[in-house]
């Protein structure tokens, strides 16, 4: 299977047929899990209606801690197994990593304003290990940028995103070293989720829908991706 | 052994030589640290607060300044092609700049903080954590930087987006350094010591084969 992807010609015909597929999943998805988390769901009787930011928010900070492990784990597969399609996948996930970072950071301190009467709070765990996520996510993306060699580019960006992804588990588990102002993890945890089922599911929905969001535009980063290489490797055929 | 030696002290020499880098890199810190008090007022109460966070915040670019000199003057005259085939490993001949890194710079920086630390008002309690924090920290700042220059070594202009690199992954250290500072003023125990400990025995441990990693594909090929 992924040595068979390993051909671009047939993961373009693959990935056409596919990629509708997830367009179509995110659409639905999101259409619905914006309405039910926006009209559906009662305000908070704490927070009130601002308690809806969590639909956007959680969402986003979550993706940023996947799509960086999808990255990392793409990087490994084409730093082990030399495999073409796993550094265009790495490359191509970053600015989409990068983008549902800065989209929790936004949202959080939006979310920040009217919880903490403050849009920044430094003690907070998360809101700062995101932002260093993000500084990473933009190395990253620089060092691609930088380096001219693709090849040499790919091995370099491998290795950084590798040695990122031992901190990565580090920015998830900071919550618990001091967290100070969110409250403690409450989907993830040992004892099951406190949170109220009726912002549960339409939360989970939301998450899916994300997640089907990113695939199709991974999908399609890497298609224009290869055809990006495919047009440089024939206009540099007809120069030579 | 013998050429791990032989090529510490070839680096060590260089550092202290030509050009001075080692000492470059004390004056920076020193520098940066006492142009603090003209950023935020000659208030000792604040300054001391502030002392053990903004003495780690200058070793980290202290020894982020330095780093280009770890592989890049190596791979401009070809010594580190010449390195990449010799009979020692290049996780070994890393291992060893990285040690000769840390002899000329973060060595100097521990053993200057306390003159700064009295400059910034730090209270006499906490002294024996910010040299012990140092000394433990300051061998993570010089690995995880090992790892950013070897990555970096083909840009020309790598200095930029090294720091973008080092940086953010180099934060556990500082904020557990200055954490442990921090510690020591209020007397709160010695957990953020520990895990600075813990972070910097893994970066110590796992950098070598990481810049060994970068230096190769980019000698060679």
């Amino acid at each position: 299977m992924i040595t068979a992807l390993a051909n671009p010609k047939r993961f373009l015909d693959l990935s056409r047929i596919v990629s509708p597929w997830t367009c179509a999943f995110a659409v639905i998805l999101l259409c619905a899990g914006f309405y039910w988390s926006l009209f559906a769901t009662p305000p908070d009787y704490q927070q009130g209606q601002s308690v809806k930011i969590m639909f956007v928010h959680v969402p986003a900070a979550w993706m940023g801690i996947f799509v960086y492990s999808v990255m990392a784990g793409a990087s490994l597969v084409g730093l082990v197994f030399r495999h073409p399609l796993a550094d265009v996948a790495a490359k191509s996930a970053a600015p989409l990593g990068a983008a549902f970072t800065a989209l929790a950071l936004l949202t959080g301190s939006l979310w920040g304003r009217p919880m903490w009467g403050t849009y920044w709070q430094w003690g907070d765990a998360r809101l700062v290990s995101e932002l260093i996520l993000l500084f990473i996510y933009l190395g990253y993306i620089g060092l691609w940028n930088a380096i001219d060699d693709p090849v040499r580019a790919a091995k370099a960006a491998a290795v950084l995103a590798l040695v990122g992804a031992a901190d990565v588990p580090v920015i998830h588990f900071s919550v618990d070293w001091w967290n100070t102002l969110h409250q403690p993890a409450s989907i993830l945890r040992p004892g099951g989720p406190t949170i109220d089922k009726s912002f549960l599911v339409p939360l989970l929905i939301m998450i899916l829908g994300y997640t089907f969001l990113f695939l199709w535009l991974l999908l399609l980063r890497m298609q224009t991706e290869i055809l990006e290489r495919r047009a440089r490797s024939l206009m540099m055929a007809r120069g030579a | 052994m013998k050429a791990f030696t032989a090529l510490l002290i070839r680096d060590m020499r260089l550092a202290f030589r030509a050009g001075g880098g080692a000492s470059l890199a004390a004056a920076f810190f020193a520098l940066v640290s006492s142009l603090v008090p003209f950023g935020v007022g000659a208030d000792l109460v604040l300054l001391g607060r502030i002392a053990g966070g903004v003495l780690w915040v200058s070793a980290a670019l202290a020894a982020l300044l330095s780093l280009d000199r770890l592989f890049q003057a190596d791979f401009e005259d070809g010594s580190l092609d010449v390195l990449a085939l010799s009979p020692i490993s290049l996780e070994a001949a890393s291992a060893a700049k990285i040690l000769a890194h840390w002899v000329t710079t973060g060595l100097p920086l521990v053993l200057l903080s306390p003159v700064l630390g009295l400059l910034l008002n730090l209270p006499p309690r906490a002294y024996g954590a910010l040299i012990a924090s140092l000394a433990i920290g300051t061998p993570a700042l010089s690995g995880v930087g090992a790892i950013g220059a070897a990555l970096t070594l083909s840009i020309r202009r790598g200095g930029l987006i090294l720091a973008l690199i080092v940086l953010p992954l180099i934060t556990p250290a500082l904020i557990f350094g200055a954490g442990a500072v921090a510690d020591a003023m209020d007397g709160t125990g010695r957990g953020a010591f520990l895990f600075l400990a813990a972070f910097s025995v893994a970066a110590v441990a796992l950098s070598p084969f990481a810049s060994a990693a970068g230096v190769r594909l980019n000698v060679g090929g």
